[in-house]
């Protein structure tokens, strides 16, 4: 046990307890301590950094993060984090292609892309342009806590006017449009304004990265909206690594919670939340030891926090159903390499290898991927994005040595032959690809590690192994994430609050669920 | 986690039988002059077994046995039963004692009620739940973060209710050694054939009366037993007509007759709180959490109560089922969903549900608008009806100890 201040063994001095310390926990635990709240915050590993906490998965070779790009942190949470971004620049996506010409999207998602005809530049545009304006309705109700069914506030009805009033000045035409293209699938709007399989494949890969969903099934757009709500430096759909890689996020992290009087105590798991006839007022750590706070925070997956740490005697039974019934299986892997020097790809500059590669030739290619995973296989032809971290972070290999990321999908976390028989073979798949696209990659590796889905339930406490702790999908959103009865962070156990990516907006390094969850805090009556 | 569907389905075999017959079934049909049936949750029930009016009778001067197997009962065990069983339902399960039981009630999460009924408590940690409609999903999904096993047992349990002042002759007289020590809510088991039944002294009536419960192996040794020794007691076989008169005369309600449950309503409005018919005595907010507490209490507290369950004493002689009640002859003010002629309080009597603030804060002035089908005609009247309290009779025989011997 690790502790950053001596008062924290005065039981019951606090005025709330964050449980979890991942970017929402601590985002949370900060927003509530600059907010004048007397903040513990409780994380069962031995350092906090939750999804952004990095391993060691080779002797002198380091993973910096779960993640391993940024594309959507809230200029909210970056100003509180006093992240350096306005000089951060726009690293490319290199949609790669097995010839080795390559589409290159430079900018904020594709402001300009390389090696595509002039035409198909101009139509990826207009999708562009489309797709952010939509996405940017959609943001209005990104930042703000989601309605309440039945309780409408003033300020809600603000956000309803403001994006009707948003499309009115756009036009009748942009209205049906964004009517008619809000619940479609990503395929069909891919192939309304683009031709080049590249572009289409990225944008399939894009909308579905992380969702159990093909290109081609309904509402599959809702995730490339959810991407272009993110945005860094004022600009839409900008992606980037921050100054000494994403290792440096976590420690940022930590900083601000310090400073702004947070205490911290770390290999301290919650096993229990304590509750009293329908209001929460304590948890109980694994030693056995019980703290006592008037509000309790929890950043953990809203299963784990209702299911495993609540006493399901406190809730109701059609509450405690609706949580057991939400979906969240990843079907993400994340392969790390231990390179013994610089890989290079077919094609790619050295300077875009910052950037981020994507595996996806055409919408049928993840549309095929995808198809094994709904039967419990994984994709025998997988598609992938790659970063090499060490680029940004040079200590995580030594020197002359690099690593290599890549977040690859289909990977169901329910493999029907279990991972411990289908990983070898799946590992095999992913490595073969890659030499696809950079011959000789093989030659080069030192180790390899494959995370599954199973893997990242296990070292991050993550049930079903979901980064967007529940699927990302139109029931599982707003007003029903993660279920419609704790959709606003507070739950039917007064004092007990959810700030984590399964509550809205959901998941990805942004902090919104977290800074969210403790503006609500703030804002009602203090017990 | 979630359990599983396939399982679930297997112990809902009554699903694929679309009408039982009751383990009492060849008995009663055989006695059966009216051959008067109708389907209680799945199964051939009478609805009169020779005539209403002597069968109702016999409830109140001799002895009646009114068929209950139809009755869903659950089997409710483990360590955690009864911690269980208090977060399931909302009143005290702590406060009843083993060989004990008690009427109570179940709630969704939004306070709205599933079902009323009985829990017997077996043993220290073995319970039975016995209500009108099946809850088996609600039921396990409730069981999830308790060691608690939760098991059917309607086919498996043979029920009949012996009602009326000569029924605790007929089982002295039928050898239940110590049945005379069985107090109100009390129940114990007896040897019959080779095994036991479960005597308790509870029943529908009001009267003194008692359910006793077998497994349907041996029901109709049982049906024997009481028949041969209620010979000269004037035991009686009756339907449900019968039955239902006299638990208006004890002012009981039944679920989907005067209060919709919560899970079989398609109308959002339809849904009831326990404050909203008359069973806000069981809610007991003082004890642990249990499901629907935080809704009620939101709408105590808010005032957001829309119904209140009243008893009401009308004048004539016309019972006014399905009458609409109005304030001051004009307002609508509520429906009456029970209503007899009381043989015994010689009253006309009716049990109604009214939207507040009527029969809250306005209790005076109200009226039953009674159509009386009369040879292809309406006769239409309007006739005064007064708030009493319920029961609309008191049996000083029900809770006597010990019971008279008639």
């Amino acid at each position: 046990m690790t502790s950053s201040d001596p008062a924290r063994n005065i039981s019951g001095a606090f005025d709330a307890i964050v449980i979890g310390g991942g970017h929402n926990g601590m985002t949370a635990a900060t927003v509530l301590a600059k907010g004048g709240r007397k903040v513990l915050l409780l994380e069962a590993a031995e350092r906090t950094g939750g999804a952004m906490r990095g391993y060691e998965f080779h002797s002198g070779y380091r993973a910096a993060a779960l993640a391993h790009i940024v594309n959507r942190l809230d200029p909210e949470v970056a100003e509180l984090l006093g992240l350096e971004t306005r000089t951060t620049e726009a690293l490319p996506t290199i949609a790669l292609s097995l010839d080795g010409k390559h589409a290159v999207l430079r900018g904020a998602y594709g402001e300009t892309i390389d090696g595509v005809s002039t035409a198909e530049a101009k139509a990826f545009a207009a999708m562009r342009k489309k797709l952010i304006f939509q996405a940017g309705i959609l943001k209005r109700f990104l930042k703000r806590r989601p309605p309440e069914i039945g309780n409408v506030r003033m300020n809600d009805l603000g956000a309803f006017a403001g994006a009707g009033l948003s499309l009115l000045t756009r036009g009748r035409e942009e209205g049906r449009d964004f009517l008619r293209m809000l619940l479609m699938n990503v395929a069909d709007v891919a192939d309304e304004y683009l031709s080049d399989d590249r572009l289409k494949g990225l944008v399939a890969f894009d909308a579905t990265l992380g969702i159990h969903l093909g290109p081609r099934s309904p509402t599959s757009l809702l995730g490339l909206y959810y991407r272009l709500t993110g945005e860094a430096n004022g600009r839409t759909g900008m992606q980037y690594v921050p100054k000494g890689g994403m290792g440096a996020l976590a420690p940022a992290f930590e900083k601000v919670a310090r400073s702004a009087g947070v205490t911290t105590r770390t290999g301290e798991s919650v096993t229990r939340i304590l509750a009293d006839r329908g209001a929460a007022n304590g948890v109980v750590l694994a030693s056995g030891e019980q703290l006592s706070a008037p509000v309790i925070v929890s950043a953990a997956h809203p299963k784990a926090t209702f299911l495993a740490l609540c006493d399901t005697a406190d809730l109701d039974t059609g509450f405690v159903r609706a949580v057991g019934n939400i979906r969240s299986k990843g079907n993400v892997a994340k392969l790390d390499l231990a390179l013994d020097r610089l890989p290079s790809f077919t094609g790619v500059s050295t300077d875009d290898l910052r950037g981020r590669l994507v595996i996806a030739r055409s919408i049928t290619h993840v549309e095929d991927a995808f198809n094994p995973a709904k039967y419990g296989e994984f994709s025998p032809d997988p598609v992938m994005e790659i970063t090499i971290p060490s680029l940004a972070d040079p200590t995580l290999a030594p020197s002359k040595g690099a690593t290599l990321s890549a977040l690859v999908e289909f990977a169901p976390y329910d493999l029907k032959c279990g991972w411990d028989n289908g990983k070898p073979a799946f590992e095999k798949i992913i490595l073969d690809k890659l030499e696809h696209y950079a011959p000789g990659l093989s030659q080069n590796i030192v180790a390899s590690n494959l995370m599954t889905p199973a893997d990242m339930e296990m070292h991050y406490n993550l049930p079903g192994g979901h980064w967007h702790h529940g699927e990302l999908q139109a029931d599982q959103l707003l007003v029903n994430r993660p279920v419609n009865a704790a959709a606003g962070y507070a739950t039917p156990l007064s004092g007990l609050y959810l700030a984590s990516a399964g509550s809205h907006p959901g998941g990805g390094i942004s902090g919104l669920p977290g800074l969210l969850a403790a503006k609500r805090i703030l804002s009602e009556t203090r017990p | 986690m979630m359990p599983d569907l396939a399982t679930r389905l297997a112990q809902q075999k009554h699903i694929t039988t679309p009408r039982l017959e009751t383990p009492f079934h060849p008995r009663i049909a055989a006695l059966s002059e009216t051959n008067d049936w109708y389907t209680w949750a799945g199964y051939k029930a009478p609805h009169s077994v020779f005539d209403e009016e002597l069968e109702y009778f016999a409830i109140r001067s001799m002895a009646a046995l009114f068929d209950i197997s139809p009755m869903v009962k659950y089997r409710i065990a483990g360590p955690d039963a009864e911690r269980y069983l208090n977060r399931l339902t909302v009143r005290n399960v702590a406060k009843l004692a083993a060989g004990r039981v008690h009427y109570t009630a179940w709630c969704d999460d939004h306070g709205h009620v599933l079902d009323d009924g009985t829990l017997f408590q077996l043993s220290a940690d073995t319970f039975r739940l016995c209500c009108q409609e099946r809850h088996l999903p609600w039921l396990l999904d409730s069981a999830i973060g308790f060691d608690v096993g939760i098991e059917e047992e309607t086919t498996e349990i043979a029920g009949v209710a012996l009602q009326g002042p000569t029924s605790f002759a007929v089982l002295s007289k039928a050898g239940f050694e110590g049945i005379e020590r069985l107090k109100p809510f009390q129940l114990a088991d007896f040897a019959h054939d080779g095994g036991t039944v479960t005597i308790s002294r509870t029943g529908f009536t009001g009267d003194l009366g008692y359910e006793l419960f077998v497994p349907a192996a041996q029901a109709l040794s049982l049906w024997d037993r009481l028949w041969t020794a209620g010979r000269l007691h004037g035991i009686r076989a009756i339907g449900y007509a019968a039955l239902n008169r006299a638990r208006i005369e004890a002012g009981f309600i039944v679920s989907n007759a005067d209060f919709m449950t919560a899970e079989t309503t398609l109308r959002a409005d339809r849904a009831r709180m326990p404050d909203e018919i008359g069973l806000d005595w069981l809610v007991d907010m003082e004890k642990v959490n249990f499901n629907g507490r935080k809704a009620i209490l939101e709408a105590r507290r808010n005032q957001t109560l829309k119904h209140v369950l009243v008893g009401l004493e009308i004048e004539g002689n016309i019972p006014a089922d399905g009458a609409i009640v109005y304030h001051r002859r004009k307002q609508e003010a509520g429906l009456v969903t029970a209503a007899i002629w009381s043989p015994l309080a010689k009253r006309n009597i009716a049990i109604a549900s009214l939207a507040r603030p009527y029969g809250t804060r306005l209790t005076e002035d109200f009226w039953v608008e009674i159509y009386a089908m009369r040879e292809l005609q309406y006769q239409k009247m309007m006739k005064r009806a007064r708030i009493v309290p319920r029961p609309f009779i008191k049996l000083d025989r029900r809770a006597a100890n010990p019971p008279g011997l008639f």
